[in-house]
């Protein structure tokens, strides 16, 4: 048999092998040019007091999970107890209230607990712009350096916080700030 | 009151719903035209990220209505296009892009569509020359 006879076969196991691949992809996932670099310079007022700031200033120092979030937003409501999780487990979480009402977002951090350090409010979305935000919630991992190092888009999982965040901080503990 | 006036508030008041139905913000108002084309093009080359068929000039969607205000005042602070498409993928990347760049990552993309094209006339030319041979074997006989 000649060997030209096997190229169909070869060029019909590629494309099986490519489209194989793609199958797992979620084709709605937005890749962020921020990952390894600085976390965004934005200055806000916080939540719980209007008259008080929050700075990107304020994430220098110590790892940090910066978690965008909105009253309006379902599946925010729905990573809330793992939000809650990690902050008992001693993680630092700044929030981000994207475009939402601030009374409406007192409310719901009274009524299921608040697992933030503090919260920056951002009522007409600009910050958020700055951060590459698509869609609430979305967490960044940004290290004492003020570096973001990753992005998870859509509600946070327990599976997605043991295999990804958990490991992840603690390796960004273990680097010296510069 | 009569009937004719009745129906044209009846009218007048549907199109005012469905104007607020649909959520439709006024386009808009740029002095100078050309601002007013550039805002035009622009808002029709980005892509709307959270419905991601659509750009950002067609979309209905919040985060779309906050670029396109991001493209208006850039537009009118001075802001060059390629200032505003670069504004927007330091923030999105080349995805929000409708036409991505051509770069080292994007080669296949755009190169992928010639070199099927190409792969598929070598097998059909080395088909059709084939059977030409086969032909004129048969002629021989």
């Amino acid at each position: 048999m000649k060997w030209s006879a096997l190229a169909p076969l070869l060029a019909l196991l590629l494309l099986a092998a490519a489209l194989w691949s793609g199958l797992g992809r979620d084709p709605t996932f937005v890749p962020s040019p921020l990952i390894g670099r600085p976390a965004p310079q934005f200055d806000l007022p916080t939540l719980a007091d209007p008259t008080q700031r929050i700075t990107s200033a304020d994430l220098r120092g110590e790892v940090t999970l910066v978690n965008v979030w909105g009253t309006w937003c379902g599946g925010c409501r729905q990573e809330h107890a793992v939000l809650l999780g990690l902050a008992r487990d001693g993680v630092r979480i700044v929030g981000i209230d994207w475009k939402d009402d601030a009374a409406a977002a007192r409310d719901w951090l009274r009524q299921l607990g608040d697992p933030y350090a503090m919260v920056a409010f951002d009522a007409d979305g600009r910050v958020a712009i700055d951060w590459g935000v698509y869609g609430a919630p979305e967490t960044f991992v940004v290290d004492r350096n003020g570096m973001v190092r990753d992005k998870h888009v859509g509600p946070l999982t327990a599976e997605v916080v043991a295999t990804r965040i958990v490991p992840l901080l603690a390796a960004l503990q273990k680097e010296s700030v510069r | 009151m009569s009937a004719w006036r009745a129906v044209l508030i009846a009218a007048a008041l549907t199109l005012a719903v469905a104007g607020i139905v649909r959520g439709e913000e006024p386009p808009p108002e740029f002095a100078d035209p050309v601002l007013a084309a550039r805002y035009e093009a622009l808002t029709r080359e980005l892509r709307c990220l959270v419905c991601q068929n659509q750009t950002i000039a067609d979309s209905h969607a919040t985060l779309a209505s906050d670029l396109r205000r991001e493209v208006r005042e850039q537009l009118e602070r001075g802001a060059s296009d390629d200032e505003i498409i670069e504004f927007m993928t330091a923030r999105y990347g080349d995805y929000v892009l409708y036409r991505p760049p051509l770069d080292a990552t994007t080669l296949l993309l755009w190169a992928g569509p010639f070199l099927l094209l190409g792969l598929a006339l070598a097998v059909w030319w080395r088909v059709v020359r084939g059977r030409a041979v086969t032909d004129a074997g048969g002629d021989q006989r």
